[in-house]
């Protein structure tokens, strides 16, 4: 996986002058945020932290979970990254940038395994794997190393979403068509706050086995894509 | 006097893509009769709504394509796909099944590519693929013959077993299933690879009703008949010698290596033949013309390749049959196949 492949398209945040400053939030913001959930969207464009984001979205409980998961560790490690940018010798930017990462997973996944057992056990090895996800380093040394802790940690909440959104919708397109419910399991996320909210959108005795593997995911991930280019084109 | 010109390749017939499609359909025409005639009505309903759903399919996407609609349906290609998706399919597959299985065939593997001359993938083994790893209970629901069956199945059973589950009496699939014996069967393959796991010899294990003369009962005869409609395709020079003869070639050379190698623990090179999809794939499924390769020593390549997929799958591999993965599989590697076989252009080499 190419992290740094993503740094020549990725739109830096530019001295957005011909937008003038409106408002609680200025342009920069702004163009964050437009960047982080649609434009750039790191699921739908950039097409990274892709192994994550088919591996574990059969379901929406799981998809959530690991949604919360990437995106507190990108908004932290964006923003701990902008606060030692002028600190971290250029040569040996990258390995101290994947040992903050790499800490910050650590806590998650020590916070998984305390609070959420279940879901730590259903998303698997694929909370560890948060460190090697594309996504976060690429926003690190893209972003995060070249801006204020500020507008970093911004930057990594709006990535975060827009990569929430993608496997939140994928994770929902998938159980339906696969199993035919939504919020199955909830009780691993929410404990029993909520209770069982699993909703029967329809019933039926075989599941549709190829919307839960990998190949469905794949599927779906590709309609999504066109999904978005047909919406780009016509606006 | 009029001189027509044509393009090359010079062929001495020049098939349109309807009348090679139509040619295909009746040339199918012997093995799905014998199909009828040992398995009852199961697959010719199959084959009515596979076809059904795929002209329709096609017709929609082509009007959201902004393409000529009557021209595509009447080349007959949409229609090839669904019927030899409704030969492939248990006879008794719910008919949601089918409908999923051939709409992702015609949306999907076809149109997604481009639509026809286009697809990377053979439609109908895709969906076929697909409906194996989706619904493995309903794909692997094998009726036996209708002569070893408890319960005779009626065109009206046949009918209601596909659109409620259940025949006119009320028996549900998994009773029909059950052969005079009381035992539940599977395929020829199936069976085999089933009774070896168990301890049996290849031998003990042929003595099964299921089993006829030379490979499995019925089916022998349903083979023979792809075989049939397959040498009069060949003939009319609607496909190749190439891809049916290295692929059932290779397919008895592999199967025979094993055979000679362990007799008591391999199914015969007959049984390799004329049980499964063999036939019917080697003239039907294989040489399509799309998603095949298109050079001579590629075709007879792209053959062995999937015989020798087929035979690995079926020896090791986990599912009854084999054919179709082994065709995906080998689709993948036509660009590959084709580049590096290449004839010579004449005069550019030295001799």
């Amino acid at each position: 996986m190419s992290q740094l492949d993503d740094v020549s398209n990725d739109a830096q945040p530019s001295d957005n002058t011909k937008l003038a400053q409106t408002g609680l939030i200025s342009s920069e913001s702004k163009e964050i945020i437009l960047q982080g959930l649609w434009k750039n969207n790191p699921g739908l464009v950039q097409l990274l932290g892709l192994c994550p984001l088919l591996a574990v979205s059969s379901t929406v409980i799981n998809a959530l979970g690991l949604a919360i998961a990437t995106t507190a560790v990108l908004v932290l490690s964006n923003w701990i990254v902008s606060l030692v940018r002028n600190h971290v010798p250029k040569e040996i930017r990258i390995p101290i940038f994947v040992m903050i990462i790499a800490s910050l997973v650590t806590c998650i996944e020590l916070l998984m395994h305390a609070y959420t057992y279940d879901l730590y056990l259903s998303l698997g090895i694929f909370i560890p794997l948060i460190v090697t996800n594309c996504a976060i380093i690429g926003r690190a040394e893209a972003y995060a190393s070249k801006n204020t802790p500020t507008l970093a940690a911004l930057d990594g909440l709006m990535m975060g979403l827009g990569f929430s959104f993608v496997l939140l919708t994928l994770g929902a397109v998938r159980e339906v068509l696969g199993s035919g419910t939504l919020f199955y399991g909830a009780q691993a996320l929410f404990g029993n706050l909520f209770g069982d909210i699993t909703v029967h959108v329809f019933t039926t005795e075989s599941t549709f086995l190829f919307a839960v593997l990998p190949p469905g995911a794949f599927v779906v991930m590709g309609f999504l894509i066109a999904v978005k280019n047909i919406m780009d084109k016509k606006a | 006097m009029k001189f027509a010109l044509a393009s090359s390749p010079f062929g001495r017939k020049m098939f349109k893509t309807p009348d090679l499609m139509r040619l295909v359909i009746l040339c199918l025409l012997p093995g799905i009769f014998v199909q009828w005639y040992v398995f009852g009505w199961g697959n010719l309903i199959q084959i009515i709504i596979a076809g059904l759903f795929a002209v329709i399919t096609e017709a929609v996407i082509v009007a959201i394509r902004k393409r000529p609609v009557l021209p595509t349906i009447r080349d007959n290609s949409a229609l090839l796909t669904g019927v030899l998706l409704g030969i492939s399919l248990p006879p008794y597959t719910p008919w949601w099944i089918t409908a999923i299985g051939i709409v992702f065939a015609i949306l999907v593997a076809k149109h997604l590519y481009g639509g026809l001359g286009q697809n990377l993938f053979n439609p109908a083994m895709v969906a076929y693929v697909l409906l194996l790893i989706s619904f493995p209970v309903h794909m692997t629901s094998w009726a036996p013959p209708e002569a070893l069956m408890q319960h005779s199945v009626t065109l009206a059973d046949a009918w209601s077993m596909i659109t409620t589950g259940f025949s006119i009496d009320g028996y549900s699939l998994h009773q029909i299933k059950i052969a005079v014996d009381g035992t539940t069967m599977a395929t020829p393959l199936d069976t085999l690879k089933t009774d070896l796991g168990h301890g049996l010899t290849a031998s003990e294990s042929m003595t099964k009703p299921i089993f006829g003369t030379f490979a499995g009962y019925g089916t022998e005869w349903v083979s023979f008949a792809f075989l049939v409609g397959g040498l009069v395709l060949l003939k009319q020079k609607a496909i190749g010698w190439q891809i049916p003869v290295s692929f059932i070639g290779g397919l008895f050379l592999f199967a025979l290596i094993g055979y000679l190698g362990d007799p008591d623990a391999s199914a015969s090179p007959l049984l390799h033949l004329f049980s499964g999809a063999t036939m019917f794939a080697a003239f039907f499924i294989l040489t399509d013309p799309v998603t095949a390769s298109t050079t001579v020593r590629g075709r007879i390549i792209f053959g062995l390749l999937i015989a020798l997929l087929t035979y690995v799958i079926r020896t090791w591999g986990g599912y009854p049959d084999a054919v179709a993965f082994a065709v995906i599989l080998a689709n993948m590697c036509v660009p590959l196949i084709d580049y590096y076989t290449q004839p010579v252009v004449y005069g550019s080499k030295k001799a």
